[in-house]
């Protein structure tokens, strides 16, 4: 049995890593980024647990993680060096000159863990459908996850690639939309309503799941439910319901803190709100 | 005027399609090598993957009408260790797919080899919604991103099985309709290396694709003219050969240009550029000048638009006249 209360303390510090990051570069997303974390924390910590001290591009027998929105590659960073693919003292080149940690995450730098980059939407379930086809010719049982906003969901590509996996049975990949409502220029609903994203996906022929990507007990059941639906011969979708800017009040309720950093005192009262609970880079 | 021994480059069969030159390469390239796979968006036939599709089921996939998706399934099939080769048109090939292709593949560095049939004017009657005519331009502008234009069968089946072996991104160009097929052999296809067919010493001509056979056909109206033309086959325009690009202009000072493609960012762009930087010659380019294309046969569309025989002809003796004024 996973420990929820060790990733929750765990969620806790990313959530510090994230506001820390975006605020001292004054740039970066943080709302998607706190909505997510309790999911970045589960996939990793408790579901793939991929070996981090021996990234390989091809991933012979492990796990995948693609992420498609790109922009929320802050939380991505955080647990990514926090499960030990790099030094957490890395975190503070985060869109610096030179970086490994580019505003969207890249595999030009280096950087392990990331395996396309991601940035400009839509992309990253078809590279993924790629990654499980490989993996179906290589005989190797291991998953793919992918994750996308819900906003990404306006992006024509998503509907190829959801049109593709069904008609050819890819059903080793879990994905898992975030559905937070929210997108740049305001709420889903009003920038362009997309309806009922349940309806779609099994209209498009996926086994669609919902859950509550903000309760980290729930997280980690429904990911390891997933798995049980996978070599079904539907690929599996996740409707993840998540509040933008989780773990911070005042980045709660609205759009505004998509891609906006705090300022000094924003911070501390974020930070005031966040338990340190590893210790912060 | 000097005269110049008449020679020729001999058919070695009949007229085939480049297409076909693909085709044939993949369905090799199917067999010695099993981590070659292949994607096509509703053209298996026009691209004539169907031997391939017929003999390795498991490593064909057909991803319908949807080119962005299957560039992005090509840059997933990567990983683990496949090397996909993705067919589709020309233009949705590149211009459908530029996005794709830069953010998936090429920044990336997916071993992804984006094979492109149809391109330029000689697709023919289906007119400029299908003849791409920027697609060198786009591809070649993207970093790590190496382009090939074959110009006839052999080449690009060549090309095609060559390119398997060279780890990174790859935009492989080929068209549809019959042409001489007069490489292989003695001329063989080798990766990122000019193709030298005839020394002269008046005026290179540097041609890529279909009209390398038209820059052949000018070589032998120049001859009789007593102009003596060394003409090179540019198939890798990316990378580029500068040295053998250098070493012929050094000798003879002037440069004319052949290709199927608009004069912005094609082969003459990528000449120019080395030679405005290591050894200033003029030029004269036979391309397509920023225009789109238009409905018509082949052949009467390569006339139409400047592309022919003669144009490369006039445009020797244009740039010879340059040269000799010291313009």
């Amino acid at each position: 049995m996973p420990n929820i209360d060790e990733l929750k303390s765990i969620a806790s510090q990313t959530r510090r890593d994230i506001v820390r990051m975006v605020h001292a570069v004054n740039s970066g997303h943080p709302g998607g980024s706190l909505g997510c974390t309790d999911f970045f924390v589960a996939l990793y910590h408790e579901v793939m647990k991929p070996d981090a001290k021996n990234f390989t591009m091809d991933g012979i027998g492990e796990d995948l993680f693609f992420l498609s929105n790109g922009h929320i590659s802050p939380v991505w960073y955080s647990v990514l060096a926090r499960y030990g693919y790099f030094p957490v003292s890395e975190l503070t080149t985060f869109r610096k000159l030179n970086t490994r940690l580019q505003g969207h995450p890249t595999t030009h730098e280096g950087l392990p863990g990331v395996r396309v980059a991601s940035g400009s939407l839509g992309q990253g379930l078809s590279v993924a459908i790629g990654a499980a086809l490989t993996k179906k010719l290589n005989n190797d049982k291991s998953l793919v996850y992918t994750l996308h906003g819900d906003g990404e969901m306006q992006e024509g590509q998503i509907w190829e690639a959801a049109m593709y996996a069904a008609a050819n049975k890819v059903d080793n990949i879990i994905s898992t939309i975030d559905v937070n409502g929210r997108q740049i220029d305001g709420d889903t609903d009003h920038v362009l309503n997309m309806g009922s994203l349940e309806a779609k996906w099994q209209a498009f022929g996926w086994d669609v799941m919902h859950m509550n990507g903000n309760d980290m007990q729930e997280v980690v059941n429904g990911l390891n439910k997933a798995k049980t639906l996978t070599g079904k011969g539907k690929p599996v979708m996740i409707l993840m319901k998540t509040e933008m800017g989780a773990g911070v009040d005042f980045m709660m309720g609205s759009h505004e803190w998509h891609g906006v950093a705090p300022n000094d005192a924003q911070l501390e009262k974020a930070l005031g709100q966040l338990e340190q609970t590893l210790g912060d880079y | 005027m000097k005269k110049t021994l008449t020679m020729s480059i001999e058919k070695v069969s009949e007229d085939k399609d480049t297409r076909s030159g693909f085709g044939a390469g993949l369905h090799e390239l199917g067999k010695k090598n099993k981590n070659v796979v292949a994607l096509c968006a509703d053209l298996t036939g026009s691209l004539k993957m169907d031997a391939f599709k017929k003999e390795f089921p498991d490593r064909f996939f057909q991803v319908g009408i949807a080119e962005a998706n299957m560039i992005g399934i090509a840059a997933g099939l990567t990983i683990g260790g496949k090397i996909p080769f993705t067919g589709t048109f020309a233009n949705f090939s590149t211009g459908r797919v530029y996005d794709q292709i830069r953010q998936s593949v090429a920044y990336s560095d997916k071993n992804v080899k984006i094979c492109a049939s149809h391109a330029g004017l000689t697709l023919g009657e289906d007119g400029a919604t299908h003849q791409i005519l920027e697609d060198i331009g786009m591809m070649k502008m993207l970093p790590g991103m190496s382009v090939i234009n074959p110009c006839d069968y052999n080449q690009t089946k060549e090309a095609t099985i060559a390119i398997a072996d060279i780890h990174g991104p790859v935009y492989l160009r080929f068209g549809r309709p019959k042409v001489p097929n007069f490489t292989g052999g003695q001329y063989p296809f080798v990766f990122g290396k000019a193709l030298k067919f005839f020394d002269g010493t008046d005026v290179t001509i540097f041609a890529t694709g279909h009209l390398v056979w038209k820059a052949l056909e000018a070589k032998k109206i120049l001859d009789e003219k007593g102009i003596s033309a060394e003409i090179i086959n540019i198939h890798t325009i990316k990378p580029l050969d500068v040295e053998a690009v250098i070493a012929s202009v050094r000798k003879t000072k002037s440069v004319v240009t052949a290709e199927e493609h608009q004069m912005n960012g094609g082969l003459g762009d990528s000449i120019a550029q080395v030679l405005a930087k290591h050894f200033p010659a003029p030029i004269e380019m036979v391309a397509v000048n920023d225009s789109f294309g238009e409905s018509g046969t082949p052949e009467q569309l390569l006339k139409k638009y400047g592309l022919d025989t003669p144009n490369i002809v006039q445009a020797a003796e244009k740039v010879i006249a340059r040269k000799n004024a010291g313009k």
